[in-house]
C-alpha cells in the first residue's frame, strides 16, 4: 500500500526540531531510519500530518568512548554499530547482538535511537540496554534528562518519551572488571524479530558467577529483566542444579503471550533453553 | 531545503550516474520515484513494508529498501539501480552465474538478489554458504528454493577471492 499524504521537513538543529515539534504537536512524527515508521505509514497503520526528518542532525550520530563511559548517538546506524571496533571492544554484548537485528539492507538505514524509541518487545537492542544497565539521554526545549533503560520501557511500544522530546542517545558504563557476555536468539528466519532472545552478562571467578544481569526479548510487553533467574545464579558455582533453578525462576520474571506462531508455553520453554545456552557460553566459551 | 514542512519538494540527485532534478510529493517513496517518474522498473515492489527485499537499490553505495526510503530523503544522494549496475558491468559476473546455475525462474526477485549479493561479494568474498544465506535472508524468492542462488553467489565469491572476474 501507499502512505497517506503528509508533509516533510528536515531541521538543521535540535532547536529547530523542538520548534517543529511544538508547532505540529500530535500530528508530527520524528523520522530516523524509517525502517519501522515508513513501513507503518505504507500500511496506513499511522497517518501523521508531518514527518520531521532527524537525519540532518549530525550531533545525534556517532559512538564516543570516554574514560568511564561509552555513548551511542541516537542516529547511529545499526550497520555502524555492527562494524564498530569500539563497540566490539567495549560493548561486546551489542556487537554479538547486531547480526540478529533485521537484514543487511535494513541495518544500513535503521538507527539505534529508532530501535529504542520504537520499543518493539522482540527487538534486540532494548534487551541489551537493560542487561547493560544503560541510560538514555533525552533532550527537549527544557533541557536534558537521563533515564535508566529499565525504567524507560513502559509497555507494549510505549516508552518514557514525552511530547516535545527527542531521544539523543544511550550511555553505557565502562566496567573496569572483565565481564563475560552472551547473546542468544531463536527466530524463524535469520534477521526476523526474535521469537525469544536473551542478553546476559556476568563476571566469573573460580567458576562462580557474580554481577549477573539477564534480559529477554520476545517474552513480554517490554524487554524483560530476569532478576529472579539472575539471583539464582549470582554468587554460586554453576552446577546443574543451580542452572535448573535459574531456568525455573524464569516463570517469575517473564510474561510471554500467545501469538499466531507460538503459545506462551512454547516461548517459556524456549526461554529456558536459551538461558541454558547463555550460561554455558558465559562459563566456558568466552575468551576475554 | 527550507525548514517549513512541505507537501512537495524539489530534489536533485544522481541516478545511475546521471543528474536528476524533480519536484516530488513528500509521501512518495524512492521505489515509486524510480519506477513511475524515471521508468526504472527493474526495481520491483513486493510488499512495500520492508519484508520481501524486492525493492533493493543502492544509496550512496549501500543497499537499502527503496520502499522504506522517501524520495525526498534521496536529495543529494547517489542512487544506483539494477539498470545502472547492469550497464556498468558491476553485476556481470553474478548475472552470468545466476544464468548458468538456474538461479532464477520468474525473475521477480532477481534484480534485488543481485544487488544484495554484490554487496557481499565486495565486502566479504570469503563468505561461507551460511554467511551467504544470512546475507540474503532479507530477500524473498518464491520460485527457486534458494539453493541455486546460494550456489551462484558462492561461485562468484570464490572467483572474486581468486582475484578473477568482477
Ligand atoms: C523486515 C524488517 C525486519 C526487522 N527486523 C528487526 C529485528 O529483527 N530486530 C530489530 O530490533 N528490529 C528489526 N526491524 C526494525 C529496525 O531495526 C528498525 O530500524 C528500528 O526498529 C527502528 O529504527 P529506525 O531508525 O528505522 O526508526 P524509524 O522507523 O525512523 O522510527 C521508529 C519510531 O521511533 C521514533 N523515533 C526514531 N528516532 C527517534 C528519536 N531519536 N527520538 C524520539 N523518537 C524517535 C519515530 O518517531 C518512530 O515512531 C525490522 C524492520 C523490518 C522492516
Ligand atoms: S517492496 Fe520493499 S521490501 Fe518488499
Ligand atoms: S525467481 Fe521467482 S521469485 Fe525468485
Amino acid at each position: 500500500m501507499k502512505a497517506a499524504a503528509f508533509s516533510y521537513v528536515k531541521p538543521r538543529s535540535l532547536a529547530e526540531t523542538f520548534d517543529l515539534l511544538e508547532r505540529h504537536g500530535e500530528g508530527a512524527r520524528l523520522l530516523a531510519g524509517g525502517q519501522s515508521l515508513i513501513a507503518a505509514l505504507n500500511m496506513r497503520l499511522d497517518t501523521p500530518r508531518v514527518l520531521i526528518d532527524l537525519n540532518g542532525l549530525k550531533e545525534l550520530s556517532g559512538i564516543r568512548v570516554d574514560r568511564d563511559s561509552i555513548a551511542i548517538g541516537a542516529l547511529t546506524r545499526h550497520r555502524s554499530l555492527e562494524l564498530s571496533e569500539d563497540v566490539s571492544q567495549h560493548l561486546p554484548l551489542i556487537h554479538a547482538a547486531m547480526p540478529f537485528v533485521a537484514h543487511a539492507a535494513i541495518r544500513n538505514r535503521g538507527t539505534f535511537g529508532g530501535s529504542i524509541a520504537f520499543a518493539d518487545p522482540a527487538a534486540e537492542l532494548p534487551a541489551c540496554c537493560i542487561a547493560l544497565d544503560a541510560r538514555f539521554v533525552i533532550r527537549s526545549r527544557a533541557g536534558e534528562r537521563r533515564v535508566a533503560a529499565r525504567e524507560f520501557f513502559k509497555g507494549l511500544y510505549e516508552t518514557d518519551l514525552r511530547p516535545g522530546e527527542v531521544l539523543a542517545g544511550g550511555e553505557f558504563a565502562r566496567s573496569g572488571v572483565p565481564y563475560r557476555y552472551s547473546f542468544q536468539e531463536l527466530a524463524r528466519r535469520h534477521g526476523d524479530y526474535a521469537i525469544v532472545g536473551v542478553a546476559a552478562c556476568a563476571r566469573i571467578g573460580a567458576g562462580v558467577l557474580s554481577g549477573v544481569r539477564i534480559a529477554f526479548c520476545g517474552m513480554g510487553p517490554t524487554p524483560m529483566l530476569a532478576s529472579a533467574a539472575a539471583a539464582a545464579l549470582d554468587g554460586r558455582a554453576c552446577s546443574r542444579d543451580v542452572i535448573a533453578h535459574a531456568q525455573a525462576s524464569l516463570a517469575q520474571d517473564l510474561a510471554p503471550f500467545d501469538d499466531l506462531y507460538q503459545t506462551a508455553a512454547t516461548r517459556m520453554h524456549l526461554a529456558r533453553v536459551l538461558l541454558g545456552r547463555a550460561i554455558a557460553q558465559l562459563t566456558t566459551d568466552y575468551e576475554y | 531545503m527550507s525548514t517549513e514542512a512541505a507537501d512537495t519538494l524539489e530534489i536533485s540527485l544522481q541516478v545511475n550516474g546521471a543528474p536528476v532534478r524533480r519536484r516530488v510529493a513528500s509521501r512518495l517513496h524512492l521505489a515509486d520515484f524510480l519506477r513511475e517518474e524515471l521508468g526504472l522498473t527493474g526495481t520491483h515492489l513486493g510488499c512495500e513494508h520492508g519484508v520481501c527485499g524486492a525493492c533493493t537499490v543502492r544509496v550512496d553505495g549501500e543497499i537499502v529498501r527503496s520502499c522504506l526510503v522517501l524520495a525526498v530523503q534521496a536529495d543529494g544522494a547517489r542512487v544506483e539501480t539494477i539498470e545502472g549496475l547492469s550497464a556498468a558491468g558491476t553485476v556481470g559476473a553474478l548475472q552470468r552465474a545466476f544464468h548458468e546455475r538456474n538461479a532464477l525462474q520468474c525473475g521477480f526477485c532477481t534484480p534485488a538478489m543481485l544487488l544484495a549479493a554484490a554487496e557481499l561479494v565486495e565486502r566479504q568474498p570469503d563468505a561461507s554458504r551460511e554467511d551467504i544465506r544470512r546475507h540474503l535472508s532479507g530477500n524473498y524468492c518464491r520460485c527457486t528454493g534458494y539453493q541455486a542462488i546460494v550456489d551462484a553467489v558462492e561461485v562468484v565469491c570464490r572467483a572474486h577471492r581468486a582475484g578473477g572476474i568482477r
